[in-house]
């Protein structure tokens, strides 16, 4: 079936309305050499059933998660998700709805970001939180813009610890605007910020960091707020593992300034890299700095509760160029399944999960370590992923793994050349004790 | 309908000043607050920035929009009316008395000589509404 939308005649009519004898007389003014003279190269048209089992074919080729244990992390978690996630969030009135510009229609909706937005504060121990952005890396780019707003400062110092990939976006955002950015290096003992190293002067905007950081090394979060607070600058903590806040104390509390992170673990499936939830989290007295938009309660006139959205004439829509940010939207249903989700979980729920991911993974770490050829790379604490050094090159041990349906880290050489030999490993609930006994048994027989 | 006291001068920008021995006072006028509507929120530069003549000095938000105020002279900020940061809406009920901005030393007095008197200001926001 072809999806031209109309009749031959219909275009024919359209062409003498415009005074234009052919359609090919629309393309003049496109040159020559970049028109294309013959049809498409494409195959011939398929039955729905061939192509149906040509995709079912390409799909078969993917690793699924479904199908692999997963020890990846590093950004991206596989997490259980309960049913009542996708049951709730397939209802047409979430998964059909437009950007609730007109609160007498979306009363629904609202309420949901509302409640999606207070359970970020209390889980980060924050403020305020916005209604979402699109994923960890955007919001912690963004975190860095606020930054320069809020303090009026142009530098940043980012830690290696933090996620590499974040980094890059951080420099793409700031690539063409006046944003020196200055790298910290971590504690080759421990992997957490080496704290010596960390000198923020007073022309330091923030210091952004990641905890548990991308070695899964959980920070010192309330001695970096101090070291940034000391000179004025703001402290950005990134989170890429938010479950971990099950167990861990809020960076709210720690004396964080701006928490951002990705919810992806929030009842939000793998799916390839995308779509992901980008959180944001800030102090009450940054309201007006922060991106994106807010869900507010209201009142109506007979004292009925209602929902709206907030601080809209900051956004690029209204304001245009002098618009806190160019994001003008939300990662709206993925904030509503992580609502979902962790209203299901609940703190109780929360904190059980958290404590399971943590005692799996030290559990792993420490039959890892006790093969020979094989020690963890840091003596940091850390929550669901470690640092693995080995002494056989780390792309054998990771085929030997997937040939027994194991998926066994992430190789660190490419983002830190001074890792060779190390991989990253992830343990979250989905790993039974006896895929962890034969990965250990992989190991010992390299 | 709005009012335009004699011992203010006047921005094509909706600002007014009223000068005291090298000192301005700094506000936006009745006029404009009229215009905003319901002001929320008035963002306001530190003591000791300093601004040039034409130059963005904070913002004003209102339910419908957030505006840019702009410096009618340059100068050195010496005050900042913190009242506002509690009560944006003094702008709305007294724009040329409690919902002042900002005082200023004046760096260059002569620049006063580009700004508009209350009658000719008063004309100029008559051509305004008729556009």
């Amino acid at each position: 079936m072809r999806y031209i939308p109309n009749s031959p005649e219909e275009r024919a009519e359209m062409l003498r309305e415009i005074g234009c004898p052919t359609i090919e007389h629309l393309f003049r003014p496109i040159p020559e050499k970049f028109r294309l003279k013959e049809p498409l190269r494409l195959p011939p048209a398929r039955s729905e059933v061939e192509v149906m089992a040509f995709f079912r074919e390409l799909a078969a080729r993917n690793a699924a998660a479904t199908e692999y244990a997963v020890f990846l992390g590093a950004g991206a978690y596989h997490h259980f998700i309960p049913s009542v996630v996708e049951a709730l969030i397939s209802r047409a009135e979430f998964s059909t709805v437009y950007t609730p510009y007109q609160p007498e229609i979306a009363q629904g909706t609202l309420q949901a970001l509302f409640e999606y937005q207070t359970l970020i504060c209390q889980i980060t121990g924050m403020e305020v939180a916005n209604a979402s952005l699109y994923d960890g890396s955007t919001a912690v780019a963004e975190a860095v813009l606020m930054a320069e707003r809020v303090t009026r400062r142009r530098e940043i110092l980012v830690a290696r610890s933090v996620h590499p990939h974040y980094r890059e976006v951080i420099a793409t955002y700031t690539r063409a605007l006046d944003v020196p950015l200055r790298l910290l290096d971590y504690d080759p003992e421990t992997g957490s910020v080496d704290l010596n190293a960390v000198a923020p002067s007073t022309e330091t905007a923030a210091l952004v960091v990641q905890s548990p950081n991308f070695f899964g090394v959980i920070e010192d979060i309330a001695a970096l707020a101090e070291r940034a607070h000391d000179v004025g600058a703001l402290l950005i903590v990134a989170i890429t593992e938010p479950i971990s806040l099950g167990l861990l104390r809020p960076p709210g509390e720690l004396g964080a300034d701006i928490v951002v992170g990705e919810g992806q673990s929030f009842g939000i499936p793998l799916s390839f890299g995308g779509p992901y939830l980008g959180i944001f989290a800030t102090r009450e007295r940054f309201v007006r700095q922060m991106p994106g938009r807010i869900i507010g309660q209201a009142f109506d006139r007979h004292g009925r509760r209602g929902f709206v959205m907030t601080l809209a004439t900051r956004e690029q829509y209204i304001r245009r160029e002098k618009a806190t940010s160019n994001i003008c939207t939300s990662q709206e249903l993925c904030a509503i399944m992580a609502a979902i989700y962790l209203s299901t979980m609940g703190p109780r729920g929360l904190r059980e999960l958290a404590e399971q991911n943590a005692q799996k993974a030290a559990y792993l770490a420490r039959e890892i370590a006790r093969q020979s050829g094989f020690q963890l790379r840091f003596s940091g604490s850390h929550f669901n992923e470690f640092v693995v050094q080995s002494e056989q090159p780390v792309a054998l041990v990771l085929e030997r793994l997937c040939e027994r349906k194991i998926l066994g880290g992430l190789p660190l050489e490419p983002y830190y050349p001074e890792l060779r030999g190390c991989f990253l490993v992830c343990v979250t609930e989905m790993i039974p004790r006896s895929t962890m006994e034969t990965y250990v048994r992989v190991l010992s027989e390299l | 309908m709005a009012t335009y006291p004699e011992d203010c001068l006047y921005t094509r920008e909706h600002e007014w000043i009223r000068v005291e021995d090298d000192v301005g006072v700094i506000g936006i006028t009745d006029y404009a607050q009229e215009a905003l509507g319901d002001i929320v929120y008035v963002e306001l530069p530190s003591v000791g920035d300093h601004f040039s003549q034409g130059e963005p000095f904070g913002n004003v938000e209102s339910v419908k929009a957030v505006s840019e105020l702009y410096m009618p002279v340059s100068g050195e900020i010496v005050a900042i009316n913190e009242d506002l940061a509690e009560s944006p809406q003094l702008v709305n009920e007294d724009p040329y008395g409690d919902g002042w901005m900002v005082k200023i030393a004046l760096s260059d007095p002569t620049e006063l000589e580009t700004l508009m008197s209350a009658s000719e200001y008063e004309e100029y926001v008559k051509e305004e509404r008729e556009k």
